[in-house]
């Protein structure tokens, strides 16, 4: 019995790796976060350096890519995306992206807005939850599986989930432009 | 000077202004096209508007000249119609902003040429007179607050020297309004919000209401929860007629925003209703409220006209309305009284119209609430008639025949509310929703307005989007998501020619008559939507709902909307 008890004591301390939850970066962290170095037609450019000393937590992170998830909801993405497919804007989902792919472009895109009638989110969101939503979009729109992004809905469940690599699936023809 | 001399001076006034712009060539109803003609229709002109968004216009043709205004951004080309091949004598692209492009995506360019001047309103809230003979400006004027979300919608309508323009950004929490311009300088005349308190709404010492007759004052602040009513919704729905006995406006308001009902407990007037208002003063005179807390955001939608047709034994002037939420209203335009009210298509959301309140007694089974998805909803979004944009849409009736020829959807929905947070310029909707159908989603229905039935109805594979065309000869033009173009016998429904346009239809068929004195239609292609490439149909709620009730809905080949006028040899 107490070698049972001390196996499952070992087991217990070795065996679960707990996810760390950045629930909130300090100022600095977030003033940091922000520093991105677009190129010059605010397509792609260089992440800021605190992202590599922070592990990319918004890209392989399931609790930053919930996050993102649930302020996809609240910020009223779904108006002009729907669940990913687009109503008057774009699908997020097909693995096209008319203003990039990577993480700067779409961080951009949400902190400036786009000339075609996507709005600025800088005034609206923290830099920690415009990361946190970059890092969903982009889960939207993967060509991989991934264990981290969101596997379900708690709401009407009417696209392929995240986790299975959205732009991998897209049995539909491409559309030509 | 009695009253009704002077009536009869503003109708001739009237019928002289129809006849300038229409000028001599270009008779409103050829009566050349009838059932013997129909199988003689050929293309004669097939022009890309080289936009590929929703080519929801109607051209319009005046004298020797067929205007046509693009989708966003937009583009008026004047066609001479009296030379060969059909040049273009002049066109003209106002000034554009990128920002507009998504809100613009739907919106209606039907323009109007009046007293030499062609008027139209642009994706970015502006709205422009030129002269319909050189295209010169005369003026342009913003009015319409793209950056809220805002914009001018459906096609400008001119009396007595007056353009009146209403505004929408129901999706947007914007309070949409109606407001009439000078057409001579484009100076603005009034402007009132179809929510909001009395005195921005335009309700004074004149305003009566037979479903609401207790006069109690801002109904539209405290029929919602506090402050609500700012981010209202309620923009112009089902287009703008002018009754010249009563020399009122009337025109549908849109659905209260958000979508989500939870968070706007209450009425929410004025919106999802019936506004007549004073056409002078913009005062509004009667309301009736269609759809008293519009749980499933359909608004007033789908198509208004007037129509003189014996009523119980007298020859009268009425109102019809076919409804976004399945229901043909016959409304006494003088008060707003409704005469009676059934159902067109199957409808599961409703019940019934309460003939004591003429509003619609709701099926409990269908209700919505927060976080839960209600299943089989009908009519679906936008509606059981109409494109979900004033203009888009609209039935036809027909004197000889006594039927409304009504164009029709029957999709269902399933519905869930989410939490909606407002957030100036960005969406206000708060919920889930796809649409659900099986063939025939769609019909062509012929309502017996005298019986309130339908006397017969042609089905169609997808809904029908576009506004239909019935001439004095006995056809009935409309056009299909597939892309076919089709003239059914206005007696029987019979279909005796169609045409494959190659892009789906979502526009206003017209019909004219050529300088050389042929009878001829015309009709724009390409229908935006679920055809958009940017849509992407493994999401269910992608395009409004419209990717998972129309999955197999083909995109075309080349999305480039085409005018087409097709004429008799």
């Amino acid at each position: 019995m107490i070698e049972r008890c001390v196996l499952f004591a070992v087991l217990s301390l070795t065996a679960c790796k707990r996810e760390m939850r950045d629930l909130r970066s300090d100022p600095p962290e977030a003033a940091a976060l922000d520093q991105v170095r677009p190129m010059e037609n605010r397509i792609g450019g260089a992440a800021p350096r605190i992202m590599y000393a922070l592990g990319q937590p918004y890209e392989g992170n399931a609790y930053q890519l919930n996050q993102g998830k649930r302020l996809y909801d609240w910020f009223g993405c779904k108006g002009c995306h729907a669940q990913g497919g687009g109503v008057i804007g774009p699908a997020l989902m097909d693995g096209w992206w008319r203003y990039g792919s990577d993480p700067v472009s779409i961080y951009l895109s949400l902190r400036d807005g786009r000339p075609n009638g996507m709005p600025a989110f800088g005034q609206r969101m923290t830099t920690d939850q415009m990361w946190q939503l970059t890092g969903y979009i982009r889960s939207l729109g993967s060509y991989r599986p991934s264990t981290a992004a969101p596997s379900r809905n708690d709401e009407m469940q009417a696209r392929p989930a995240e986790n299975r690599g959205p732009a991998a699936a897209a049995l539909i023809a491409r559309p030509s432009r | 000077m009695p009253r009704a001399v002077l009536r009869s001076t503003q109708i001739v006034l009237l019928l002289g202004m129809v006849m300038a712009f229409a000028g001599p060539a270009a008779a409103a109803d050829p009566p050349a096209l009838d059932a013997a003609s129909a199988p003689r229709l050929r293309a004669i002109m097939a022009l890309p508007t080289e936009r590929s968004g929703a080519n929801s216009g109607a051209v319009v043709a005046a004298g020797t000249t067929l205007f046509v205004v693009t989708p966003y951004p937009q583009r008026v080309k004047a066609i001479a119609l009296d030379r060969p091949g059909f040049p273009t004598r002049w066109s003209y692209t106002p000034p554009s902003t990128p920002e507009a492009t998504a809100l613009a995506a739907n919106m209606v360019t039907t323009p109007a040429v009046a007293d030499g001047r062609l008027l139209f309103v642009t994706g970015n809230g502006h709205a422009i007179a030129l002269d319909a003979q050189s295209g010169t400006v005369l003026w342009d004027t913003i009015q319409a607050d793209v950056s809220q979300g805002e914009m001018l919608a459906g096609p400008p309508l001119v009396v007595d020297g007056r353009v009146i323009l209403g505004s929408q950004g129901d999706d947007f929490g914007v309070r949409g309004a109606m407001l009439a311009l000078d057409a001579a300088s484009g100076r603005r005349l009034w402007r009132y919000t179809n929510v909001g308190p009395d005195a921005d709404v335009g309700i004074g010492g004149g305003f009566r209401s037979v479903a609401l007759p207790n006069a109690e004052p801002d109904r539209g602040l405290v029929t919602w929860p506090a402050g609500a009513w700012q981010q209202g919704g309620g923009g112009l729905s089902a287009g703008v007629v002018y009754d010249t006995q009563h020399e009122l406006l009337i025109h549908g308001t849109g659905h209260p925003a958000p979508w989500q009902p939870d968070v706007r407990q209450g009425d929410n007037l004025w919106t999802s209703g019936l506004f007549a208002r004073d056409v002078a003063t913009g005062q509004a005179r009667w309301f009736d409220p269609l759809n008293p807390h519009d749980l499933y955001a359909l608004g007033a939608g789908g198509s208004l006209l007037q129509a003189e047709l014996d009523w119980h034994g007298t020859r009268r002037t009425l109102l019809l309305h076919a409804s976004a939420n399945g229901y043909v209203y016959v409304i006494d335009p003088a008060d707003g009284r409704i005469l009676d009210a059934h159902a067109f298509v199957p409808v599961t959301a409703t019940t019934g119209i309460d003939p004591e309140t003429g509003t619609p007694q709701r099926n409990p089974a269908m209700d919505v609430s927060t976080n839960s998805t209600t299943r089989g909803i009908c009519p679906g979004w936008p509606g059981a008639t109409g494109g979900g944009v004033p203009g888009a849409g609209s039935a036809a009736f027909l004197p000889r025949t006594g039927l409304l020829y009504i164009p029709a959807s029957l999709l269902c929905m399933d519905f869930e509310p989410r939490q909606a947070n407002y957030l100036p310029g960005t969406p206000y909707t708060g919920a889930n929703l796809r649409t659900t159908g099986t063939p025939p989603r769609g019909a062509l229905i012929a309502w017996d307005v005298a019986v309130a039935r339908p006397a017969w109805r042609v089905e169609e594979a997808f809904p029908l989007r576009g506004g239909v065309l019935a001439t004095e000869g006995g056809l009935v033009f409309y056009g299909t998501l597939d892309g076919w173009f089709k003239a059914a016998d206005a007696g029987d429904g019979r279909v005796l020619w169609q045409f494959q346009t190659g892009a789906g239809i979502v526009s206003q068929p017209v019909a004219f008559t050529l300088p050389d004195g042929r009878a001829a239609v015309a009709v724009l292609s390409g229908a935006g939507g679920l055809a958009n490439p940017d849509i992407d149909r493994r999401d269910a709620t992608a395009a409004h709902g419209a990717a998972n009730g129309l999955r197999d809905l083909q995109p075309p080949t080349d999305p480039i909307g085409r005018l087409y006028v097709f004429a008799l040899p």
